[in-house]
């Protein structure tokens, strides 16, 4: 993305890109990797323990606590971020963080919060998706190319009439 | 047994990410999505319920299972009820994470005020 933005700068602000490059710290990428690791695991960990306890006590078989589960986990997320919790772990925890479907809820939770004074429409209502509209959008894509993917070559996929 | 995989499992999808975060210079929203796609993809091709099988929660709650869960949905519908269930089936498993997710994020804007 940098290197698009290159094009338009003068000379001397080009000069100053690659001096700014060059002093840029390094990103310590093999700490980020094992705290992303820890992190990420513990929070996939937690998420298995929530689902036993659907399967043991609520009954579900292992499929359906798949659901369950996920709200669980996207309520707790909620309401670390509303404590401003979440932001702190992220910090340290970068991706693992990011990636499970907890970060998934941070980002429309930490967002609705952050524009509420614009506004319970536009502010709430319309910011929540600005960073989980995206991964909506081309997940809702992509799983419409695979279906039709699906409905032309796999016979057998198509049911129905 | 389950509880180690889901650990490793979910922590290499994390390590994924950080690796897009930190060489591709990637912004979290592309590599969510990135991800996504990958799931999706995956499920496309009949991989992603193994993969459930194998690690469990360290599939199910990395966002990759979002793209499974949409595809899932479109599939099950296209067996049901044929090629209107490409359009119809896409949100059904994914249901309880999106609603969940705009219910609480709106009642916790409703509550709390920013920090910082």
């Amino acid at each position: 993305m940098a290197n698009n933005k290159k094009k338009n700068l003068t000379p001397v602000q080009q000069e100053y890109q690659e001096f700014a490059n060059k002093r840029e710290p390094a990103r310590p990428v093999f700490k980020n990797c094992i705290r992303a690791f820890i992190s990420g695991g513990t929070i996939c960990l937690f998420g298995q323990a929530i689902q036993e306890m659907f399967v043991h006590w609520g009954g579900f078989d292992e499929k359906k606590a798949a659901n369950p589960t996920i709200a669980v986990l996207i309520l707790l997320s909620v309401i670390l971020t509303s404590l401003g919790v979440y932001d702190k772990i992220s910090q340290w925890a970068g991706a693992g963080s990011a990636v499970p479907v907890t970060g998934f809820a941070n980002s429309m939770a930490s967002s609705a919060i952050e524009h509420r004074s614009e506004g319970l429409v536009l502010g709430v209502g319309g910011k929540m998706f600005e960073i989980a509209g995206p991964v909506i959008v081309f997940g809702t894509v992509a799983a419409f190319i695979v279906g039709v993917v699906h409905l032309l070559f796999n016979p057998n996929a198509v049911g129905g009439h | 047994m389950i509880f180690l995989w889901a650990f490793i499992i979910g922590g290499a999808i994390c390590i994924f990410g950080q690796i897009c975060f930190d060489v591709f210079k990637l912004t979290p929203a592309h590599t969510m999505t990135l991800l996504v796609v990958l799931g999706a993809l995956l499920d496309g091709v009949g991989l992603y319920d193994p993969f459930i099988k194998f690690a469990g929660a360290g599939a199910s709650v990395p966002i990759t299972s979002f793209g499974n869960a949409l595809v899932h949905g479109a599939l099950e519908e296209l067996k049901k009820d044929g090629w209107i269930g490409v359009i119809t089936g896409i949100f059904k498993v994914t249901s309880a994470g999106i609603s969940a997710a705009i219910i609480f994020s709106f009642l916790a804007a409703l509550v709390v005020k920013p920090k910082g």
